[in-house]
């Protein structure tokens, strides 16, 4: 055992494993974050906790992430590149698995001009740190937990029990790359990567294939992100606007036609992660459903992933 | 070239205060080739000033002078009657120039005309746009001779974020994705297998993160000492 995580266990035991994410809220009220866990308590192996996502100031990860080691429920931190240089991440992660955060994820993060997309005002003046990338962050991570050692040499008391995450955005542009991007990860020490939403399951397929090729499925553990869609018109908007997105014209027409377009997203969903748990090389889904916490349960449910394992 | 792009004429003027003699003193180099701060601009920015005065019943004095590079003494050092009689010196040169004028006059306000953009080119007839971020160790031969500190929004090293779509980066429509640029070039050149190797984290100390750079040539120094 790596890190001797919830998730690593679930995972080494062949599992179909299931995340879901958990987004802190815009201030310092503790209950939010209580209700959140108490939505989602039991319906997954490890919940992401988001880092200023889409670049707007949040309570930090590492914080909501000790809510939720206390509560029972374990976290994936996630850990952005953009806010901290490597001094601050590493201290910051030290200071996480002390807390009993065993899973955390490396990602670049929202550009600081992103600002929700403009539905807020965000940071744009913020200065970018992007000391590392989120590949050199996962270095950095397997150096802390294998060679108890940090990015410049000096040695730590002992080795952090980590369990390393990235994503993978296996339909983004340059397309032709993203096999071996997810190489690349792998090769630095990713232990799973959770990628970006699935819509479309051939061209995801397709990208699975190639990273079978190259034998990547047997060296990380990849989980299949899914988003539960809310209305034709947001699937209209991922396809249009979010990168690495594509939703197939059926699916939007589907959900544009519903009746009770909630009821229809968890069944897209339900159908998603059942297609996905077919293709070879995918060992679990990672599950979203943005600001509509109450409706992972229904999805893991419904795709016959409840009760979790315990181990 | 270092690009700059001038400044509102309303902050110029505010610099301006209760002088009553005005040097503006443009770089025929880098700014007048972005057209920012040489002999042309220094002529249209007089112009408005000077106008802008006149609507102020303001009884200023605006001479110009450009030299062929404020960033060398030699050249600076030509301007210095006009230099000593005015009270303040407007600079259309770069950052560069403002400060090379204002060590070289210790007791006169030099102040800055322009706004210093970035190290770039002209890519189009009024177009200008960025290419080098100056982090004092270039590792262009393994990006296909596209920059990723001064090209990728994040200054990634190990290829693109998940926000490059259709060539554009995710912050904005008007940006090109460095990492499709350097993709493309890659594959052109056939050496897109550069790309495999991960890149450790870079040290940022020989850039602007290691505090104010030096370049010392120990030669010329010791020649100078005999
Ligand atoms: S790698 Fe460094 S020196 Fe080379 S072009 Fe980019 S910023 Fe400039
Ligand atoms: S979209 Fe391209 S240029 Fe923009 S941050 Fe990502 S990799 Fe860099």
């Amino acid at each position: 055992m790596k890190s001797g995580s919830n998730l690593e266990k679930v995972l080494q035991a062949g599992h179909f494993a299931v995340t879901a994410e958990l987004g802190p809220p815009m201030g310092c009220n503790a209950e939010v974050v209580q209700k959140k866990i108490q939505l989602l308590g039991g319906v997954a192996d490890a919940y992401n906790v988001t880092d200023c996502q889409t670049a707007v100031v949040r309570m930090s990860s590492i914080a909501t992430s000790i809510f939720l080691v206390q509560s029972g429920l374990e976290p994936v931190m996630q850990m952005t590149c953009r806010d901290r240089n490597r001094i601050a991440m590493q201290s910051d992660i030290l200071g996480a698995a002390a807390h009993g955060i065993k899973n955390c994820l490396c990602i670049a993060g929202d550009h600081q001009s992103f600002g929700a997309a403009g539905k807020l005002k965000g940071h744009p003046g913020a200065k970018n740190v992007y000391d590392v990338d989120s590949i050199q962050l996962v270095g950095i991570l397997k150096g802390l937990r294998d060679e108890a050692r940090q990015q410049g040499g000096d040695p730590l008391d002992g080795r952090a029990p980590l369990f390393i995450g990235a994503a993978w955005t296996p339909l983004g542009d340059p397309v032709e790359i993203r096999t071996m991007r997810l190489a690349k990860k792998v090769n630095a020490g990713a232990d799973f990567v959770q990628t970006q939403a699935v819509f479309d399951i051939e061209r995801f397929s397709e990208a699975m294939k190639k990273a079978r090729d190259r034998g990547l499925h047997e060296r990380v553990a990849i989980l299949a992100g899914i988003i539960v869609p809310k209305s034709g018109g947001m699937l209209a908007y991922m396809n249009e606007s979010v990168p690495g997105v594509t939703v197939p014209e059926g699916l939007i027409r589907r959900m544009k036609g519903a009746s009770d377009p909630k009821a229809e997203g968890v069944a897209i969903a339900i159908e998603l992660v059942q297609q996905i748990k077919q293709i070879e090389g995918v060992r679990g889904v990672h599950i979203q459903a943005i600001e509509w916490e109450a409706a992972v349960r229904s999805v893991v449910e419904g795709a016959g992933l409840l009760p979790r394992p315990k181990l | 070239m270092i690009i700059a792009e001038r400044k509102p004429l309303e902050e110029i003027l505010s610099m301006i205060g209760q002088a009553r003699s005005v040097l503006i003193a443009g770089c025929a180099t880098c700014v007048a080739d972005c057209m920012a701060g040489g002999e042309r601009e220094v002529g249209i920015l007089a112009s408005a000033l000077r106008i802008a005065q006149r609507q102020r019943n303001g009884d200023v004095e605006f001479v110009e002078a450009t030299v062929e590079r404020q960033c060398e003494r030699e050249f600076i050092d030509r301007i210095r009657e006009l230099v000593e009689k005015a009270d303040i010196v407007i600079s259309t040169a770069c950052g560069i120039g403002v400060q090379a004028m204002a060590e070289r006059y210790g007791t006169k306000p030099i102040y800055p005309g322009v706004n210093t953009r970035f190290l770039g080119l002209r890519e189009e007839e009024g177009l200008w746009t960025e290419r080098c971020g100056a982090c004092g160790d270039c590792t262009l031969h393994l990006t296909g001779g596209v920059c990723p500190v001064a090209r990728c929004s994040k200054s990634l090293l190990n290829g693109p974020c998940g926000g490059s779509t259709k060539g554009k980066c995710e912050v904005s429509d008007e940006i090109d994705c460095g990492w499709q640029l350097i993709v493309d070039r890659l594959k052109a050149l056939g050496q897109l297998d550069l790309l495999e190797v991960n890149i450790p984290p870079k040290n940022w100390a020989s850039g602007r993160h290691g505090g104010p750079r030096k370049v010392i040539k120990k030669e010329l120094r010791d020649e100078k000492r005999k």
